[in-house]
């Protein structure tokens, strides 16, 4: 390098302190233009993760249409307090990482660190309760395979109440095809779920490269778009939980 | 090299769109907070009336609005570049396309046959 400079004085010479911030790297013009560049490449990757769920929800519409009395039976069978106390804590998780966007701007550390664990603490309990509800489906021979259980649909139990079954007996052809409903059910969630492992992975990076400080002087973009991420893991489940939940009510009542 | 010195813009004034960057108050959150809350509850609760084919039109119906709740506020799209904006709408205009297209193949496939 010193026989560079030796050849070249003048490039010493024009050679002028470049201090390169992490939010204003070389290659871009101005920090907004830098930060504006982040986010429409976040949005893009956020697209094709639109047609991604969008095919799963494509598929969940024809087979709703083709087999709704069996959809109507299978969903019955989820847990939808569950289900609504899940959607209530993602939704408490996305409010938390919101603030964590809110905490990076203003360059709050310590409040930023504290929004980031509550998000990720309300993702792990989404988590559980998540697990609570496979497991169950496993205790009911839910799971589409060797081992699932028509018998219910089939027979549904007598209430003890009304003396009649709580809800309308399926042909046995029928009653299969609630296997079709579980299957997406458990591909969707799954594939949702799956999403939220891998946030909760970057949470703990994040949360690590937010207690040194690394952006509470500026630098929001990471905050910011890992947001735009767990606000969109968030919007999937707020389509998962009425179709696959709430499809068809009120024959329980 | 006179163009190169005319793109070098660092105030960026030969890019006129870029939106003036906001920052978004814990007051707003507090309130989409609220609202998402309020949505999920109307959502159980409309789904246990018995309204016929209005029950899942309903139940999407809502959980579109928190979506688009979500997507303007938590997701800053009300305060984005027009170009941002842009972007969203066309992944979603896509999405239905595509929606529509195949749905109409489906619906036509056995016409006057069900």
């Amino acid at each position: 390098m010193d026989n560079a400079i030796a050849t070249h004085p003048h490039e010493h010479a024009e050679h002028h302190e470049h201090v390169a911030l992490p939010q204003h790297r070389h290659h871009f013009e101005t920090e907004q233009q830098q930060r504006e560049a982040g986010s429409f490449g976040m949005w893009l990757f956020l697209l094709t993760e639109i047609m991604f769920f969008g095919g799963m929800f494509f598929a969940y519409l024809l087979y709703r249409n083709w087999y709704n009395p069996a959809f109507v039976a299978a969903s019955n069978q989820l847990n939808v307090k569950e289900g609504a106390i899940n959607t209530v804590i993602l939704i408490a998780s996305g409010f938390f990482m919101a603030l964590g966007v809110w905490a990076a701007e203003v360059r709050k550390q310590k409040l930023l660190v504290i929004f980031l664990v509550l998000t990720t603490i309300f993702g792990f309990a989404f988590l559980g309760v998540k697990a609570d509800e496979y497991h169950e489906k496993y205790e009911k021979h839910h799971i589409p395979g060797a081992s699932f259980d028509i018998r219910e649909f089939v027979n549904p139990p007598i209430d003890a109440k009304t003396g009649q079954p709580d809800q309308k007996p399926m042909s046995p052809d029928m009653a299969q095809k609630t296997q079709l409903f579980f299957f997406l059910y458990f591909a969707m969630t799954g594939m949702h779920a799956f999403h939220m492992i891998l946030g909760l992975g970057i949470l703990f990076w994040l949360i690590w490269r937010a207690n040194r400080g690394e952006f509470s002087a500026g630098y929001v973009a990471p905050i910011e778009n890992f947001g735009l991420y767990w606000h969109f893991v968030d919007i999937v489940w707020l389509f998962l939980f009425p179709l696959l939940y709430l499809i068809n009510r009120h024959p329980l009542k | 090299m006179s163009e190169h010195d005319q793109y070098h813009d660092p105030s960026n004034v030969i890019n006129p769109e870029h939106a003036e960057h906001h920052v978004v108050q814990p007051i707003t959150y507090i309130a989409v907070f609220g609202t998402l809350l309020l949505g999920t509850l109307i959502t159980v609760l409309a789904a246990d009336v018995d309204m016929g084919v209005f029950n899942p039109i309903i139940a999407l119906g809502i959980a579109s609005f928190k979506a688009v709740v979500v997507i303007l506020f938590f997701m800053h799209v009300k305060w984005q570049s027009k170009l941002i904006k842009m972007t969203v709408g066309a992944g979603f205009f896509t999405f239905l396309v595509l929606i529509t297209m195949t749905l109409s193949d489906y619906i036509s496939r056995s016409w006057g046959l069900w």
